[in-house]
């Protein structure tokens, strides 16, 4: 679907004066809705690339792992699989705009940026990992905690800022780490996940390879389409695609970064192409399709857990919201919006589940209802959770209490006898 | 409470503003016209007058064309044009670096970083190549052209990091000047004079005061110089220095301390690197004492320099303690803002304003004070932070 981006559109710094750019103008959707078009396969010529990529580590087509629509016999899902995967959206759509409830009503404050639409990204990719894979994210993390595991409690109460947040409610809304599930965060300044998660990345390749141990963790960076534009992406891709590194880059491109189109701030829009540059496959997939994207993610997956390296996946998606809660989003174009609000996600899936009898309208009601009540009770945990004792303010600075400055009696905190059993005034 | 909301939901006076019969130092302003103006309708007007004024002057950075997630860049791309005012990819290492070329060629580049929480990926740019450009090539070329303006400062809600005040690193840097206004019409002359200063000007606004503080701005063109600290309130007993919006608290610390029978001199820093040591010195030569405050944690923080200097020349004329009031040494927090916050209170029961002479009234306001918030085992209370609105 490389034919969506229009190559024709003049770029910032062109000869001409252009005081108004023209509209941006988006080929049509491809006709067969879940179907596997062209958008999978590898025009020939673009086998250039891949031929390059090819003598660094073989690619398995991705032509030949995804069967085309035609073949009705051999369908893409479990019924088992199929439940799951929109439970889970549903799941983070309902979060979500229960986030906005909430939001409104004053009950989380501060900056909350809001995934709805972008969910087939995260199930499409988390639903393949295991607890042990690690995953790296955005601002933009609710539904990738909730994916990878986190309990909606966890993430509504730290939203809430209560101690029962999933990180004691010192993150916040763009902060959501986890231990247990291998959340490796969500980060506020774009770009800052990519090396981390190249470091976590490492540390698997390492335990299989150096210390022998039996570990086939990979580890999945989410970023943006403005991240691509920033020097930490490249720095990691150089990297990963170097020390052949169990790591998947998904670049979740929702053509806007807050204000920013992304056709008008890089040169060449298509990011997936610059994967094969650093010798990694690049794939570009259609990121309002669950079905694709999980497909993708498998091959990616596979790739990274037998050791082959790095992958980067564009999936295009949008976001229905502004850039976050505050944003009143009057940049985008009324039509644009309308456009991908009819390649919603959750309702493609549905079709497809209904359509392929692979459950009947009333599963699909049941599930909806028990999320929704899961939700409200998260926000009733949320409610009732207590705040963070003042003492909390100082903790984890450090590593050990000392080096923590100085109190306003003028000496060093850590000299308070009762510093260490946090009971210390702060 | 009362005065931990006062810092979050009230319309601000501005200290020094006309509204009080305080001011001492006018600023250059005689009978034109002048017009009520929040903070970035302020520093919009002064960036239309310097793009006005020089037609190789330059504004860039992200999502600058629509006038920016503060509106401060509001018209300027349909004033001038596409190939003046234009939007950036998001890279601030490369947004700072391009700037220092445009400098380098001669014209004036006036970058924003969206959050100064952001900056931190163009440190490199600015303390390396930015503040050693002139002196490394032996004069022949320079980037005076250079202003980064980026929103610094507490809000309420910001969090880990859209809200840190990252002055006390480029105080460090000989090369750059540092520059914080305190309210709008401070703002549109220091930014003016800082975008025509020969020398490469990072520059600091408030966020909290964009749309809080509202004040009589003049509407030609004007420019504050650099380089001189103001007192915006004279006193005897004791020196406030500070700068921002950390002067609205110290002010209304100034004015409890009034009504305790303190007068205080309060001191608006503005130009943080090269600051002006004479003014404040003057000042502590004749109060005896000094307390400064700002957000960015105490350690390390630009009053760490003002106390050493003052010290230096100050010593036998110092009767009290220089104090610090300043945010505590953790990260920013989330939750813990008012909590790490130095407010009026903090600065009011402060060790320097308890001295001997005073004690009598200050030990019982600071007990009272330390006893209502910090010795309470009651959870804290968290009200709305919804106040200021803006993306």
């Amino acid at each position: 679907m490389a034919t969506s981006f229009s190559a024709t559109l003049p770029l910032h710094g062109s000869q001409e004066n252009r005081l108004l750019l023209p509209p941006i103008r988006l080929a049509p959707p491809p006709s067969s809705f879940l179907g596997f078009t062209r958008s999978l396969t590898i025009p020939s010529s673009r086998r250039l690339y891949h031929a390059h990529a090819a003598r660094r580590s073989p690619v398995v087509g991705v032509q030949e792992v995804v069967k085309e629509k035609k073949v009705t016999n051999s369908l893409l899902i479990t019924k088992e699989e199929g439940l799951v995967l929109y439970e889970d959206m549903i799941l983070g759509r309902s979060f979500e705009d229960m986030c906005a409830q909430m939001y409104y009503r004053g009950k989380m404050f501060g900056f909350v940026h809001l995934y709805n639409g972008q969910e087939a990204v995260s199930t499409g990719f988390i639903k393949l990992l295991t607890q042990s894979d690690s995953v790296v994210s955005t601002y933009r993390d609710h539904v990738h905690a909730l994916s990878k595991g986190v309990s909606a409690r966890a993430v509504m109460s730290e939203l809430f800022g209560k101690v029962t947040g999933c990180c004691r409610g010192q993150g916040g809304s763009m902060h959501m780490f986890s231990k247990e599930h291998n959340m490796l965060g969500g980060f506020a300044f774009i770009g800052e996940g990519i090396p981390v998660a190249t470091g976590a990345a490492f540390t698997s390749k390492y335990k299989r390879e150096v210390l022998k141990q039996d570990c086939e963790d990979v580890t999945v960076a989410f970023f943006g389409d403005g991240t691509c534009n920033n020097g930490q992406f490249y720095e990691c891709l150089n990297m990963a695609a170097l020390y052949k590194l169990p790591i998947i880059f998904v670049v979740e491109n929702n053509l806007w970064a807050i204000g920013m189109s992304h056709l008008r701030s890089t040169s060449d829009p298509e990011i997936w192409k610059k994967g094969p540059a650093f010798g990694m496959p690049g794939v570009h997939v259609d990121g309002m399709d669950v079905l694709k994207v999980r497909e993708v993610a498998k091959e990616a997956v596979t790739r990274a857990r037998r050791g082959e390296g790095p992958t980067l996946v564009e999936c295009e998606t949008y976001r229905f919201r502004g850039h976050s809660l505050a944003d009143p989003d009057e940049l985008r174009d009324a039509a644009e919006k309308a456009k991908y609000a009819a390649r919603d996600p959750i309702t493609a899936l549905k079709k497809y589940l209904v359509e392929n009898k692979l459950a009947s309208e009333g599963e699909l009601k049941t599930i909806e209802k028990k999320i929704d009540e899961l939700v409200e009770e998260a926000v009733e945990f949320a409610d009732a959770s207590p705040q963070p004792g003042r003492s909390q303010l100082l903790e984890n600075v450090f590593a050990d209490p000392k080096g923590f400055g100085i109190g306003p009696d003028g000496r060093y905190r850590c000299e308070d006898p009762k510093f260490t059993q946090g009971t210390a005034q702060v | 409470m009362a005065s931990l909301l006062g810092r979050f939901c009230r319309k601000l006076v501005v200290p020094g503003s006309a509204h009080g019969s305080r001011m001492i130092s006018t600023t250059a302003c005689d009978s034109e016209a002048v017009k009520s103006l929040n903070l970035y309708s302020a520093i919009n007007q002064a960036l239309h007058i310097a793009l006005e004024t020089d037609p190789r002057s330059y504004v860039f950075g992200e999502d600058v064309g629509f006038g920016g997630v503060f509106r401060c860049t509001t018209g300027l791309a349909e004033r001038f044009g596409k190939n003046r005012v234009f939007n950036t990819p998001l890279c601030e290492q490369g947004i700072v670096g391009f700037g220092i070329g445009l400098a380098a060629m001669g014209n004036r580049a006036v970058v924003e970083i969206q959050f100064a929480d952001y900056i931190y990926p163009a440190f490199d740019q600015i303390v390396n190549e930015a503040a050693k450009f002139r002196y490394r090539s032996g004069n022949q070329f320079n980037c005076g052209g250079l202003t980064i303006r980026a929103p610094y400062g507490a809000v309420g809600h910001g969090g880990h990091y859209h809200s840190q005040s990252p002055e006390a690193f480029f105080c460090h840097v000989p090369g750059i000047k540092v520059v914080i206004p305190r309210s709008p019409r401070e703002a549109k002359g220091l930014l003016l004079s800082s975008i025509r200063d020969p020398n490469p000007v990072v520059f600091f606004e408030p966020k909290w005061l964009y749309r809080q503080a509202v004040e009589e701005v003049p509407e030609h063109d004007y420019m504050i110089p650099l380089s001189q600290a103001e007192v915006i309130r004279e006193g005897n007993d004791i020196t406030l220095v500070g700068w921002g919006a950390q002067l609205t608290v110290m002010e209304q610390a100034c004015l409890d301390a009034e009504k305790e029978g303190i007068s205080c001199e309060l001191i608006d820093l503005k130009t943080l690197l090269p600051w002006d040591k004479e003014t404040v010195e003057a000042s502590v030569k004749k109060t005896g004492r000094l307390l400064i405050s700002h957000e960015a944690p105490v350690t390390g923080g630009f009053g760490a320099e003002i106390s050493a200097t003052i010290l230096e020349r100050c010593f036998l004329k110092l009767e009290a303690p220089v104090s610090r009031v300043c945010g505590l040494d953790t990260p920013f927090p989330l939750v813990f803002e008012p909590f790490y916050m130095p407010t009026k209170n903090k600065a009011s029961s402060s060790s320097s304003l308890s001295s001997p002479l005073k004690k009598k009234h200050y030990l019982i306001m600071g007990l009272h004070v330390w006893c209502r918030y910090w010795m309470q085992s009651s959870p804290l209370l968290i009200t709305s932070h919804s106040i200021c609105f803006f993306r």
